[in-house]
């Protein structure tokens, strides 16, 4: 690939825009429409059953209501075959043992006898510390990396990519809201990952960013950035592009269990490569990084002739 | 002299290589299902026990694949699960209480890798099948029950001193001691320094009280006692159960994980963890009248029972024996072929137990049936924890002479409650209730099809990526491709070295690191591209490539490192399994990215004229 010449940085209101809009549509998702909480967060039963032929959703739901269960939802998982019903936490029964009931019930009305593929129960408690450790897991995870920038470059750096950072976050939950899917402790485990690899790609261009300011001192800030994001341009699209060959392949050949977290790093590094490109430099841009603040060159040198 | 590795470079990557290749080797092996035998007594299986069971299961018509006997633990190899099932049901029937028969997968890593300490990873529950579940231990009814003990304790002690007092009570976290007469304070207050030093004193205005509490530290001692005591009785259970593998282990402050790999029957599995039963001795009261006790004038040294059919029954408050006094229990059935429990005592309990049956013949004597049953419900919108202590008289039978150590217990239901008591009370007390705050149960077929689907999208997405690299940097590519290869070898090595357990997210991780771990690579390799359209020479191109790459890989692994940390530290279960493999997988591969690359394209391009690089 030839060495482009874009000019992201002088388009960059074109971007800003777009995200914006994004962001609004994403956040409004979340606040009106929320997230559909899987029962690590909220507590609660879910069953994965499996016929030997096609199950019949109909009879399942009429049986189950008529045994007490009228809350319970029941959809296929993957194939017809597979059956999952969820269960929210139940009045006046112990939760424990209310998946034996569930199967009993269900297993009387149909001709073959449901295989138990998965049972799981989340109590109350436990939904609610596995939340607050995830919110605590984005926190401080946020905060680091706020922090390691902040030491390797230089705060306006750091904010920036905190700034694409949070605008990948948000716009893939926003997505996971406007589409209804389950946002479960693997989703979150997606969701940091995705973190990682969008300040990844951040972090690349930054590096050459501050590499060139201090090669090219009679240039402006805003050529420098565009310099430095069409140079990094082939490598940033190469590297998305085998990440989301892997995952292409774990989405459609991993199983339903892991579907929800491959769509969450599709949708992830996609935006990720976006932002890094489109709202990460402008961010430290609007913010008013200059020449001056990537001025230490006399450390920096000593560090790069002592690596192989 | 440019792009050339000192020899130690070049013998450290390829030592590194050899053994991440020995290390990973194992889990290329599979596992027989496979049947386990062990004693659950001090004596250990001997010889010829071992040979007879072998002829057994041959006598019953199934091939043993193989019939390993070592240190008194039988292994006996099945090729298919078939055989494996009905050996098993066989072996339960025979071998009794006394022994552990438990289901597993054998690995069947060869023994010259065994001998390296070459282990094959251990699988999940989401792959190899199992339950798992997470206990909460009632840590209030545990402190509850300290100071239900120190008020008898005290009772006692007072009685011993021939101090003489109105009244012991509990009282708001307090135990109030009310003295008959104040002048006893003082010998009161010394007998407290002596023997109840764990309890902090307040005197109250009224003279003739002391009010004590248990202290802060007393109650932290407490409640860390009752984990480690409930986890020793979970894994008493647990071996009752059979199970080949379990994991049990403390987290955080109050809670307890059991994993069971391969337990199908988790309604079992459940009752036999989350019960606290025990039975407990006490004669009946015959001289006070039952009705009137029932509408509310219990006798003072009396309590009030119901028996099974709901009769009332009016019992001694002082209890004879109590279940941890209990050191064998064994199902069976008495002349009638009634369901019993052949219980047998210490030398405390048979010593009481005698004492008071020398002085009780004829007398009825009644034994209580205790279980705890925890659960949360939703009343409300609200969530209650609900504990239930539910006591039955199961049995009153009239003393008929003199007994102590060992007798027979009948009233119980069926069998298999008869079994379920006797393991109980083999396997101990929970020294606190314990709540089922999280299950997760796995299916066989779901954990074969988690594997299957996990290898399957490994295999393409690798094949992809190979496939994508080579056509794109040519013979840099395919080196790139070795080290990606190389990559893998050494996160499954390492993973193997640590027995990490693979989860599915964790394979998701391998994957997802086999995607991003060529990122160091294209790096590079676009800086190699940039230098030679600059006008480099090919070589100092690949120098300068390296080199100047080598500070912005540094820096985006590190911030990808930072996140996958985090992850670890807050991640539970599988999440922590996911993070382990992507905190391996970045460092690997800048290992065999950097190093690892460099090594071949210096032995390719190395010391030589190069015209031109097959970038």
């Amino acid at each position: 690939m030839k060495t482009t010449n874009i000019n992201f940085i002088g388009n960059r209101n074109i971007a800003l825009i777009f995200s914006g809009v994004l962001m609004i549509l994403s956040i409004g998702s979340l606040a009106v429409r929320g997230l559909q909480m899987g029962i690590d967060f909220t507590g609660g039963t879910l069953i994965e059953v499996g016929y030997q032929k096609a199950a019949d959703l109909t009879v399942l739901r009429n049986t189950l209501d008529a045994e007490g269960f009228g809350d319970a939802t029941v959809q296929n998982f993957g194939t017809a075959k597979d059956v999952l019903i969820r269960l929210k936490l139940h009045e006046g029964l112990s939760s424990a043992d209310l998946s034996s009931k569930v199967l009993e019930a269900i297993n009387k009305t149909t001709a073959e006898p449901a295989s138990v593929r998965r049972v799981e129960f989340v109590g109350p408690q436990v939904g609610d510390d596995l939340a607050e450790d995830g919110f605590l897991a984005l926190l401080y995870s946020t905060v680091g990396i706020l922090g390691y920038i902040a030491w390797r470059f230089e705060w306006k750096f750091s904010t920036g990519a905190v700034i694409a950072t949070v605008h990948d976050v948000v716009v893939t939950l926003g997505l996971f809201s406007v589409l209804g899917l389950e946002f479960d402790l693997t989703v979150l485990a997606a969701v940091l990952a995705l973190i990682g690899y969008s300040l990844n790609d951040t972090i690349v261009i930054y590096d050459r960013i501050r590499e060139n300011f201090r090669l090219m001192r009679n240039k402006t800030t805003e050529e420098i950035m565009n310099i430095s994001v069409n140079v990094t341009l082939s490598r940033t699209i190469m590297t998305s592009l085998t990440v989301i060959l892997v995952l292409a392949s774990l989405f459609f050949l991993g199983g339903e269990v892991i579907h929800n977290f491959s769509i969450v790093l599709l949708f992830g590094v996609f935006f990720g490569t976006y932002s890094s490109i489109f709202i990460a430099s402008p961010m430290a841009l609007l913010l008013g990084i200059s020449a001056e603040d990537l001025m230490i060159p006399v450390k920096e040198g000593a560090e790069i002739d002592r690596t192989p | 002299m440019q792009n050339h590795f000192p020899l130690w470079k070049n013998l450290l990557v390829l030592i590194v290589f050899g053994i991440g290749i020995i290390y990973s080797l194992p889990n290329l092996y599979g596992d027989d299902p496979s049947v386990q035998v062990s004693s659950t007594q001090s004596a250990k299986i001997a010889q010829e026990q071992a040979n007879q069971i072998k002829s057994e299961i041959e006598a019953s018509g199934v091939t043993v694949k193989a019939f390993e006997f070592n240190d008194g633990r039988i292994l006996a190899r099945f090729s298919n699960t078939d055989d494996q099932l009905k050996v098993d049901d066989l072996l339960r029937d025979k071998m009794g209480s006394n022994y552990t028969v438990a289901l597993n997968l054998a690995p069947t890593t060869p023994p010259w890798l065994r001998a390296l300490g070459a282990n094959a990873m251990y699988l999940g529950l989401d792959l190899r099948g199992g339950v798992h579940f997470l206990l909460e231990v009632d840590m209030d009814a545990a402190a509850r029950q300290a100071e239900d003990r120190y008020n008898d304790d005290l009772r006692l002690a007072l009685r011993g001193a021939n101090m003489r007092y109105q009244s012991v009570t509990k009282n708001n976290g307090f135990i109030k001691i009310t003295l008959k007469s104040a002048a006893d304070k003082p010998a009161l207050l010394t007998l407290l320094d002596k023997d109840f030093r764990t309890l902090d004193i307040t005197e109250p205005e009224a003279q003739d009280q002391v009010w004590l509490k248990v202290s802060e530290k007393e109650v932290r001692e407490i409640k860390k006692f009752a984990v480690s005591q409930n986890m020793t009785t979970l894994r008493n259970r647990v071996n009752e159960l059979g199970v080949a593998e379990p994991v049990i282990q403390q987290q955080g402050d109050n809670r307890i994980m059991v994993q069971l790999p391969g337990v199908q029957d988790t309604t079992r599995a459940k009752e036999i963890l989350g019960t606290t039963a025990t039975l407990e001795y006490r004669l009946v009261d015959t001289e006070h009248d039952v009705r009137q006790a029932v509408e509310g004038h219990v006798p003072v040294n009396s309590r009030l029972y119901y028996e099974r059919n709901g009769n009332p029954i009016l019992l001694d408050r002082r209890v004879i024996v109590t279940g941890d006094q209990i050191v064998d229990a064994s199902s069976g059935q008495d002349e009638d072929g009634r369901p019993s429990v052949n219980i047998s005592l210490n030398g405390v309990g048979a010593a009481k137990m005698a004492k008071t049956t020398q002085v009780s013949v004829g007398k009825p004597m009644a034994v209580v049936f205790i279980e705890y049953k925890v659960d949360t419900r939703m009343v409300n919108g609200q969530k209650v924890r609900h504990k239930e202590k539910v006591e039955k008289v199961i049995n009153v039978a009239t003393i008929q002479g003199v007994f102590s150590k060992r007798f027979q217990t009948t009233g119980l239901d069926s069998p298999q409650e008869a079994r379920n008591l006797s393991l109980l009370l083999r396997a101990g007390a929970l020294a606190a209730p314990v709540d089922i705050v999280e299950e997760r149960t796995v299916g066989p077929s779901l954990g074969q099809d988690n594997i299957d689907k996990g290898m399957l999208s490994f295999v393409v997405g690798f094949a992809l990526v190979v496939l994508f690299m080579a056509v794109y940097y040519k013979l840099f590519g395919m080196i790139a491709n070795f080290a990606l290869a190389f990559n893998v070898v050494i996160v499954v090595a390492i993973l193997s070295m640590l027995q990490a357990t693979l989860t599915l997210p964790g394979i998701a991780g391998i994957i997802l690191t086999v995607g991003m771990s060529v990122d160091a690579n294209v790096l590079i390799f676009e800086r190699i591209k940039e230098e030679l359209r600059n006008g480099n020479t090919p070589q100092s191109a690949i120098f300068i490539g390296y080199e100047k790459a080598f500070a912005t890989i540094l820096d985006s692994h590190f911030t990808n490192l930072v996140v996958a940390v985090v992850l670890f530290a807050f991640g539970t279960g599988s999440v922590k399994g996911f993070a382990v493999t992507l905190i391996i997988g970045i460092l690997s591969s800048m290992f065999t990215a950097i190093t690892g690359t460099r090594m071949v394209i210096n032995w390719v391009y190395g010391n030589r004229r190069v015209e031109k690089l097959s970038i």
